[in-house]
């Protein structure tokens, strides 16, 4: 198991109650997916939120950034950058800019 | 002494609102679900303190939360809310064939004797049920899977089942609306459904007649006598003496027939209210005085109630759910606004006072009469 960082927005660190980032363990290799299996299993109240529950495709208004780029629309099993496993960089889960 | 809980739904969480039997001094709780759209939040009639909230953002999804404690404190529940059986596919816009895609839950209807057992309608339209407090949900898929779903069209808000409505005399029959398809009637309990859209006209639609395709905005009843129902339609406030059976025009006087919420007094069974507004394309009340119409003798002739409300440059919405009753013996009368207003009326609406003036835009009003 590698630990990674995962950073939620403000309405989902409400719904986890968690404050700031958050270490899960995540199964090699790791890649979107498996961060997030590792995000719902710990925190049940997430399915859903991010990803749909029927078809498991990302949100659309859900952003998954890490190291300064955009990792959203990269297939959801490849692997995360190195920093992410290393832990160096936290993987951040983002709500899309949108007005509302 | 009684009291009351108002339950207000908004663009930007829940507010609870409490009062004495008086309802002259309010306490405001909230917001519940800060930054998330709550549609509604609904009672049990069986047990006051559980309460069921309809919580959503178009970022990330659907929730639902339940309190066992009259709000004090929340749980979130089941969220999954499948197409039993495949989507299938309505008309879009367009008049194109379109899957039907879960958005949000519009209306939360509790069960009148099982404070476990709620229904859910939804956008696109579908309706489910909970026998266990919200912690898993099933379609009742005999409305959805109607001959005529292939025709159903959304109206602007979306092809959202908006209205539940529980008979108390007959656990068999429901009612439901659908924004823009009609309004349905079961005699089963849910399982098959029939449109009860007779006496309708509805221009917007090629044939004003059809059996679905109309605009229904809110449907009400007096428990006492559920084969009278009163409906708002897009245009036009009708009444139905057999259960939906044949519609007849009521609008009479009012100054528009375009509104959305409708009710019906605690008490009297043929004096029920509207809120006019302009048009459908201007969404605020005829010149810009917010006026409730009262009707007591069932429709046709209604009268402007005024009395502490803005009759001049007010330009704001009533919308469909945002009206309720309490039970007092002096009948209490609310509605929220998408100013953020919350009024109230002590005395069946002759005089009114806000609650509230400044919450988000008001989606849905609650209330609860506590012993």
């Amino acid at each position: 198991m590698i630990t990674v960082r995962v950073k939620l927005p403000t309405h989902l660190r409400g719904l986890a109650h968690v404050r700031g980032e958050i270490e899960l363990a995540v199964t090699d290799p790791v890649t979107q997916r498996a961060v997030l299996d590792a995000l719902e299993q710990r925190f049940p109240m997430l399915r859903g939120t991010i990803r749909d529950s029927a078809t498991g495709r990302r949100r659309a208004f859900v952003r998954f950034f890490a190291c300064e780029t955009d990792l959203s629309n990269d297939s959801p099993d490849d692997p995360l950058p190195d920093a992410v496993t290393a832990g160096t960089e936290p993987f951040l889960v983002v709500g899309a800019m949108a007005g509302g | 002494m009684s009291g009351v809980r108002v339950l207000v739904g908004t663009r930007k969480g829940a507010f609870i609102l409490t009062a004495d039997g008086g309802r002259a001094d309010w306490q405001v709780d909230g917001p519940h679900f800060g930054g998330w759209e709550v549609y509604h939040v609904a009672g049990s009639p069986a047990d006051p303190d559980r309460l069921y909230a309809s919580q959503s953002t178009s970022w990330f999804g659907q929730l639902i939360q339940r309190s066992d404690d009259g709000g004090r404190t929340w749980q979130q529940v089941d969220h999954d809310f499948t197409y039993e059986g495949g989507a299938g596919e309505h008309l879009w816009y367009d008049g194109t064939p379109k899957p039907w895609e879960f958005a949000r839950i519009w209306h939360l209807e509790p069960s009148l004797t099982d404070p476990d057992m709620v229904y859910a309608g939804a956008q696109d339209a579908a309706l489910y049920r909970s026998s266990d407090g919200g912690r898993s949900w099933q379609e009742l898929t005999g409305l959805r899977q109607h001959t005529s779903g292939p025709e159903w069209q959304p109206g602007a808000g979306g092809l959202c089942l908006h209205t539940i409505i529980l008979d108390p005399t007959n656990s068999a029959r429901m009612f439901t609306a659908i924004s823009a398809a009609g309004a349905f009637r079961s005699d089963d309990a849910g399982v098959s459904w029939q449109p009860i859209n007779q006496g309708l006209r509805s221009e917007g639609i090629p044939d004003p007649d059809a059996e679905v395709g109309h605009c229904v905005h809110r449907i009400a009843l007096h428990p006492s006598r559920p084969d009278v129902l009163f409906m708002q339609k897009h245009w036009d406030v009708m009444r139905s003496d057999d259960a939906g059976g044949r519609w007849r025009e009521i609008s009479g006087n009012l100054p528009s027939d375009f509104g959305f919420p409708i009710a019906v007094h605690p008490h009297e069974p043929e004096t029920v209210y509207v809120v006019p507004i302009h048009s459908d394309s201007e969404h605020y009340p005829p010149e810009g005085r917010l006026r409730v119409y009262r009707s007591r003798c069932g429709g046709d002739e209604w009268q402007p109630l005024t009395e502490g409300l803005p009759q001049s440059h007010c330009y704001v919405n009533v919308l469909r759910d945002a009206m309720a009753v309490d039970t007092l013996d002096e009948a209490g009368i609310y509605f929220g606004t998408t100013g953020g207003q919350v009024y109230v009326s002590a005395d069946s609406g002759d005089t009114w006072a806000p609650i509230a003036r400044d919450l988000p835009a008001v989606l849905s009003v609650e209330v609860q009469t506590l012993p």
